[in-house]
């Protein structure tokens, strides 16, 4: 049954589904294949709970009815989960560990990453997406990165991390198979960190 | 010399497309075929091509026989492509074949079946004769066959409602509740199975490969000793609850046939001797096949009955992977595309063993040579 | 199949009322499945993503998983190659390049640099990839292991486990019957040094352009229901032994019309006599350095295409 839903603030989504819904899923392939690169995710609309075009695009672009999307407590019952449910029609669950796709703003989410799923041994695909909204994706500190996509070495300096989410990922990741893919956005802009993509040691 | 290669251009293509069309016209003096002549003349053809394609539609699977030239395992191909473009709404609420508005109705397990046995029409029991009479063309039109003279009983009572007093048969596995069912349409097989993710496999299962399996089983390859409890086949509704309206709705009035297999069951320490059921359902009416179906969804719960599990029909990844028409006809059939790159690779292989085997060859003969020549 | 009608139902523009079938032909839903099995399939190299195939116009084992690969990532911006054992023009080749050019509205070409996405079945071009390009495997079978494991229970636990003895096993017997590892085409490899991979039926020749590739390679199994990726640059290792090293096929002969010397050969055979060319299986390859000036021996032998044959 679906209840009703408040649509009098609603906000438009995609013009065009099917050719935004492509373009945009190329950018993401790209980005998910190029771990660390900085790829560009526009969209004409304006996403609800400033979570800007890149984060609000992949959802468009990913998740419908087959895909429980876990948003964190601040947002849950906000403007944002009506327009996820009007546009996409995918259930919202609060179950983190449910979520094939999670939506963090705040850092409330991330010092316990073992919340979400982590994959299953045989299907380790069943894990969370995590879509980290950050203010910027520039001008903070240095991490490099290796793993499969990379030439050699891939840098990148998001803001707005806590200080110790790099090593609660490393841990998290450390038993691949298992592990979170992350997505991070910044306004219009996205990076992805597959499980794969190793982070080095500053100095190392 | 000029070498052609053997390949392919769009114009090749298309002129065989030609070529196909007019092999399926046929010689054109013949007057063509409507499609409503093959829905209602060849109306056994469409139903296993209804239930093999997944999709329950007379007319489309009538064209689709049409334009496949009569291939029915062509003509499901035709019907799951096709189907595979419709949108998906949800799913329908079960249907109660109990209150299915019966054609034909059997047991082989009583004489004297509650509601009583229902012949309808059926092949059982005709001569198999060939009637030349149908060969002539403007023959008189069919005499209507002679109505009886009591009215059914209506619901017919089941194989179950008789045994429900005793507990001599296995209570039916019911789906209730708003989980929905294993889609093979949406999901790929995953194992061990369900028995929704088996029935569904089963029900679209090519028959051939069903008929063979099930007689395997009769014949002591993993045999479930089957009865056949009861066989019916006519018409129930479909209801569905969409969402915005929150009740159900009737939305068709379908033909299915359904059979109920009856195995025995030894018991356990835990559980008392009793019959087990093996189910077959399919659209329309395909009473081989639904047979077929019951009892090869018994053969494969051998091991949840704990039973032994050696025959391939018990087998439940050998079984549900290859049952598929759609599938196994497409990869056969694949073996006819060019594999000239992998053929070449295994060519140079080859050729570079047999050269290694007549050097060795020589070798040994060279030796053998000098073994034999006499001592100075 | 009536060529016509179905020419007519797809030939009808992007999203009129005509269009009997949508961009790509597949729904938005079933790309978006397709589209979240890439992102895993990429996120985790060499592993395979059940995921729900669904019927096409097409047959299974005929390119269903290249097709919906296809059908789920390409735009009206892209442009489309499709190659079957190398060439462009061999009748299934030309087939799906028309499919998708009709449902897709997309420029084809046959040039592998000009190409932004390159389905393939059996080969890999011997042009180098470059970054941005995406390889499209059409896959029969994708289990490595199938061929020595019938059960997928068996398999996805090996996969799981890494347990890959089995594999080695194997290809130690094939030492010691043949003095050699006897696979010639779906050689395996590790990918990133964790999952076993079947590289789909490309000969050997071409597991190397798998290792640090500058494209993305996505590989589609439509009748068996699984997708798997190799990103860019990343470690591709063919299986072998310390004294039984991994070696690619080698030709005595070069190519009979453009000479090369660097390319995968396809064996003509000329006449029941034994007569016999060697030439590119990369059609666009050899045609390319013919077009460059290279002459082979047997240069005069021009290879007719039929359509270009008939004036087309």
């Amino acid at each position: 049954m679906t209840t009703a839903l408040d649509l009098s603030n609603l906000r438009p989504g995609f013009h065009d589904p099917v050719k935004e819904g492509q373009a945009a899923f190329r950018v993401i392939l790209d980005a998910m294949s190029n771990p660390g690169s900085m790829k560009s995710l526009s969209l004409a609309a304006q996403v609800p709970e400033d979570v800007g075009s890149a984060a609000g695009a992949v959802l468009l672009t990913l998740a419908d009815m087959d895909t429980p999307v876990w948003l964190e407590p601040s947002l849950a019952g906000g403007e944002l989960s009506i327009w996820l449910r009007f546009h996409c029609n995918c259930p919202l669950t609060l179950d983190p560990s449910a979520a094939a796709f999670a939506l963090s703003k705040s850092d409330a989410a991330l010092s316990d990453l073992n919340q979400f799923n982590l994959g299953d041994a045989k299907y380790p695909d069943r894990a969370t997406t995590l879509i980290l909204v950050l203010p910027s994706l520039t001008g903070g500190e240095t991490v490099r990165l290796q793993g499969p996509g990379i030439e050699t070495e891939a840098k990148i300096a998001p803001c707005g991390l806590p200080a110790d989410f790099w090593s609660v990922r490393t841990e998290v990741n450390s038993k691949f198979q298992f592990g979170i893919d992350l997505m991070l956005c910044a306004g219009d802009e996205i990076i992805c960190l597959p499980r794969t993509t190793r982070t080095l040691e500053q100095g190392s | 010399m000029a070498y052609v290669a053997v390949k392919g251009g769009e114009r090749a293509i298309s002129n065989a497309h030609a070529l196909l069309e007019e092999a399926r016209r046929g010689d054109p003096s013949v007057p063509e075929l409507l499609v409503d002549q093959v829905r209602e003349q060849l109306s056994l053809s469409v139903d296993r091509v209804m239930a093999e394609g997944s999709c329950y539609d007379r007319d489309l699977a009538a064209l689709a026989i049409k334009q496949s030239a009569g291939d029915v395992a062509e003509a499901t191909f035709l019907m799951r492509a096709y189907r595979t473009t419709l949108p998906r709404f949800g799913f329908s609420k079960p249907v109660e074949t109990a209150a299915m508005a019966v054609r034909r109705r059997i047991s082989a397990a009583f004489k004297d079946i509650p509601g009583g046995q229902v012949l309808g029409a059926t092949f059982d029991y005709t001569h198999r004769l060939l009637d030349f009479k149908l060969a002539a063309e403007g023959a008189d039109p069919v005499a209507p066959a002679p109505q009886a003279l009591e009215p059914m009983v209506h619901p017919l009572p089941t194989i179950s409602s008789v045994f429900s007093h005793e507990n001599l048969l296995e209570q039916e596995a019911r789906f209730d509740g708003d989980d929905e069912p294993f889609d093979l349409t949406r999901e790929p097989m995953s194992f061990p199975a369900g028995r929704d993710q088996r029935l569904q496999a089963l029900a679209r299962g090519d028959e051939g490969f069903l008929l063979s399996l099930a007689y395997s089983s009769q014949r002591g390859w993993g045999s479930t000793h089957p009865l056949c409890g009861e066989i019916r086949m006519g018409e129930v509704p479909v209801e569905f609850i969409p969402d915005e309206l929150g009740f159900p709705i009737e939305i068709a009035d379908i033909t299915l046939t359904e059979c109920i297999m009856l195995s025995g069951f030894a018991g356990s320490a835990e559980r008392a001797p009793q019959y087990t059921r093996g189910y077959g359902l399919t659209f329309g009416h395909n009473e081989r096949k639904t047979m077929s179906m019951a009892i090869v969804d018994r053969a494969l719960r051998a091991r949840e009955l704990g039973e032994q599990v050696d025959a391939p029909c018990q087998d439940e990844e050998f079984v549900l992977y290859h049952s598929d028409n759609v599938e196994a006809s497409g990869f056969v059939q694949h073996l006819k595309l060019p594999h000239y790159v992998d053929f070449q690779a295994d060519l140079l292989f080859l050729r570079k063993l047999r050269a290694e085997f007549f050097d060795r060859k020589a070798a040994a003969e060279a030796i053998t040579a000098l073994q034999m020549e006499p001592a100075e | 199949m009536n060529a016509q009608a179905n020419d007519a139902a797809l030939t009808a523009t992007s999203n009129s009322p005509e269009r009997y079938y949508t961009y790509g032909y597949l729904d938005e839903q079933t790309k978006r499945m397709i589209r979240r099995a890439i992102l895993k399939a990429v996120a985790i190299p060499g592993y395979q993503v059940p995921f729900g195939s669904r019927e096409m116009p097409v047959p299974y084992g005929w390119g269903t998983g290249g097709i919906q690969l296809t059908a789920a990532i390409i735009g009206p911006d892209d442009v489309y190659k499709c190659i079957d054992q190398g060439a462009d023009d061999t009748t299934n080749a030309v087939s799906i390049r028309r499919f998708f050019a009709k449902v897709a509205d997309v420029a084809t070409t046959e040039d592998t640099a000009e190409a932004t996405i390159i389905q393939s079945r059996h080969r890999i071009p011997e042009h180098p990839l470059k970054d941005g390009q995406i390889m499209v495997f059409q896959v029969p079978q994708p289990e490595p292991l199938r061929g020595l494991e019938p059960r997928e229970m068996e398999t996805r636990a090996m996969h799981a486990y890494e347990e890959y003895g089995l594999q080695y096993v194997s290809l130690y017997e094939n030492v010691s019957a043949f003095g050699r590892i006897a696979a010639t085409a779906g050689y395996p490899v590790m990918v990133d040094e964790r999952y076993l991979m079947s590289p789909s039926p490309i000969p050997k020749f071409d597991n190397p352009k798998l290792h640090n590739s500058h494209a993305l390679m996505l590989f589609g199994a439509g009748r068996e229901k699984r997708i798997y990726a190799i990103p860019p640059h990343t470690t591709v290792r063919s299986l072998d032994f310390e004294d039984y090293p991994f070696e690619t096929q080698k030709w005595e002969e070069s190519c009979a019309l453009c000479a090369a010397d660097d390319s995968y050969l396809d064996e003509v055979v000329l006449d029941d006599q034994g007569q016999r060319m060697f030439v590119c299986s990369d059609s666009h390859y050899c045609s390319d350095r013919r077009a460059q000036g290279f002459r082979g021996p047997m240069a005069g032998h021009e290879l007719v295409d039929i359509d270009k044959g008939a004036g087309q």
